[in-house]
């Protein structure tokens, strides 16, 4: 028997989400955790690819070569768009066909859309937003199963899960929670298209226009640099100046959950739990307390600096450096410093 | 006349959750338990279409009989009826399980006195899960608009509506049969103050209470534990971190502190490449 760890390799207009290639990192991870069983029992596990979209062959290839054995496609004009109703009816078609054991969907808005339809129709376990994945032993089951760590409660408790009489043991997992994989141009695979035809009943809710969103620019899942600001800016004009140390720095604007409750700054910029997850090289946190929510979203920075004039801000248990100030002093000090920097290595 | 469902859940308020700093656990004592701000704001919503098109607004709600407050808040925003699913039976539901029991209290409300559009919020604050919603919509076999964030249209006789959608990239208007099943955004709607005849009517009313087997016979292997293929393995807090090495402006003075801090954080390895290119 084959041991199928699936990803949903999740497209826009022919352009993969990153969060697929960091879940086909995971799931590679996930059947090298199993090795032993393998061994034993002789079968063998692959990571393969659920790719649904139109005119998407391209991305099967780059899904193999960021990890996946095989890729399966579904292929139909009405995939073009993302829709709830037909993408879940493909997904359910491809699990009865398959069986897939573990099933890894990123925790997108499309993802989220998805990975909630698909498992109720299939009867199965889903654990969202996971921050940590692996296969290991639970009471004396004889397989290891799929152990799915979380967050909850606004991230005050860390709870894992299992799902352990269902499969797939189904998981989202937010973009940027794990770095992707080196991609192998090298790499091999076979791509097998599947016969799924879209009826109309599929489309009783369809798209009849898109707008794009201007803060849909914002990215920053994927950006090196962060500056955010919280409730500590004390009124909404403050993200003016968190801008400005941001485009000093080459970097985006975040905030807090706070700042976003209060209307200060659209919800695209929330970094948190339930708001993006980040892990930029660099990460200034300015009036921001450091409520365990906005914590979990950002602790994977590489450099955290904290600016705050309360000494005992929660935010500095995470930073690597804390600056006991008042940011309206502390930030156009270091926007002429940096600028002065600059000045002289011209 | 329009006849509007919204499924609410009653939580912890998170945002004021505590940490014993002895245990390291959470302290569940006195914190305040309130209707989930996203279905507030669904309620909301429905309301203003009860006012737009006339007709009537069901809340229901699963949970421990406290949870009835929740619901009496909904019938003070302008909801007419409220019901209550509580049983012993439907401790330990997951998602799954909770969008069966929720799913067949819909189906049979709707077979009664038929819904045109059922609304959830888009996540509830305790478990952040996003789940229970398209749960529903798949069981109800109805069409599913996650991430809403404005009705346009609600057009009963030629049976549509016309919803606006929040999704990464932008928004999608899109056309949906009635009826369907929307998770709204808070930007669905604002939380109004209550209305007088709504707050008189709330006083008097009390909502109604089903078990898990009055007025529905629920199969008991699909609530609580038995109907939960998700079990919580193991909990525990968050690692805890060590406090970091922190400067102070009244110490050392802005000049100093900030010379200082540009000194580390350009001089650390990650940082550092960025300035060469930034610089």
């Amino acid at each position: 028997m084959t041991r199928r760890f699936w990803v949903f390799i999740e497209q826009n207009k022919g352009q993969m989400h990153p969060v697929a290639s960091e879940l086909l990192g995971v799931a590679n991870c996930l059947v090298s955790e199993i090795a032993d069983e393998l061994e034993k029992t002789g079968e063998e596990a692959v990571v393969e690819g659920i790719l649904v979209g139109h005119q998407v062959e391209d991305l099967a290839q780059e899904a193999i070569q960021f990890g996946a054995e095989r890729v399966y496609t579904v292929d139909d004009p009405a995939f073009e768009h993302y829709l709830n109703r037909p993408y879940t009816d493909a997904l359910i078609y491809l699990i009865e066909k398959y069986k897939p054991e573990v099933f890894l969907i990123g925790a997108t808005t499309l993802g989220r859309d998805l990975a909630g339809a698909v498992a109720t129709s299939v009867k199965t376990g889903l654990t969202a937003d996971c921050t940590k994945l692996e296969m290991g032993p639970f009471r004396k089951i004889e397989k290891k199963l799929l152990l799915a760590t979380r967050p909850a409660f606004g991230g005050n408790v860390i709870a894992t899960i299992v799902c352990k009489d269902h499969l797939p043991q189904m998981a989202t997992v937010r973009p940027r929670v794990f770095e992707s994989p080196p991609r192998d141009l090298k790499a091999k695979g076979k791509v097998i298209q599947e016969d799924f035809k879209v009826t109309p009943e599929m489309l009783a809710a369809n798209l009849v226009e898109f707008i794009t969103d201007e803060n849909a620019g914002v990215n920053l899942e994927y950006a090196t640099v962060i500056v955010s600001g919280g409730k500590g800016l004390g009124n909404p004009d403050g993200f003016k100046l968190i801008k400005e140390l941001a485009d000093e720095l080459g970097g985006v604007v975040g905030s807090s959950r706070a700042a976003v409750d209060g209307g200060w700054i659209d919800y695209a910029h929330q970094v948190g739990q339930t708001g993006k997850h980040v892990r930029p090289k660099l990460y200034i946190a300015a009036g921001i307390s450091g409520a365990i929510q906005h914590k979990v979203g950002m602790q994977d920075s590489d450099y955290i600096l904290a600016i705050n004039s309360d000494p005992k801000a929660p935010i500095f248990e995470v930073a690597t450096l804390g600056v006991v100030g008042d940011l309206y002093e502390v930030i156009p000090e270091m926007i002429q410093q940096l600028r002065a920097r600059k000045g002289a290595q011209v | 006349m329009i006849h509007l469902l919204v499924s609410v859940k009653q939580v912890p308020d998170t945002t004021n959750i505590r940490i014993d700093p002895e245990t390291g656990s959470m302290i569940r004592k006195g914190v305040p338990a309130i209707l989930n701000p996203y279905d507030a704001h669904a309620v909301a919503s429905a309301a203003e279409w009860k006012r737009k098109l006339g007709g009537k607004i069901t809340v229901i709600t699963m949970g421990p009989p406290a949870a009835e407050e929740a619901l009496q808040e909904c019938i003070e925003m302008g909801a007419d009826r409220g019901i209550l699913i509580s049983d012993r039976a439907f401790a330990g539901s997951d998602t799954l399980a909770t969008s069966y029991v929720l799913a067949e209290a819909i189906r049979k409300i709707h077979e009664e006195d038929p819904i045109d559009m059922i609304f959830f919020g888009k996540q509830a604050i305790d478990g952040d899960t996003a789940q229970v919603g398209p749960g529903a919509a798949i069981r109800l076999g109805m069409p599913l608009i996650t991430y809403a964030v404005d009705i346009q249209e609600i057009n009963k006789e030629e049976g549509f509506a016309l919803i606006e959608r929040k999704t990464e990239s932008g928004r999608e208007i899109i056309k949906t049969t009635l009826p369907a099943v929307l998770t709204t955004e808070k930007s669905i709607a604002e939380i109004p103050y209550a209305a007088l005849p709504d707050l008189i009517y709330s006083l008097k009313y009390k909502p109604e209470n089903w078990s898990a087997e009055e007025p529905l016979m629920y199969d008991i292997n699909q609530i609580g534990l038995n109907g939960s293929p998700t079990m919580v393995a193991k909990s525990g807090s968050p690692e805890a971190h060590e406090p970091a090495e922190t400067i102070s402006v009244e110490e050392e003075g802005i000049a100093g502190v900030v010379e200082n801090t540009l000194n580390k954080m350009l001089s650390n390895i990650s940082v550092a490449s960025l300035w060469e290119e930034l610089k």
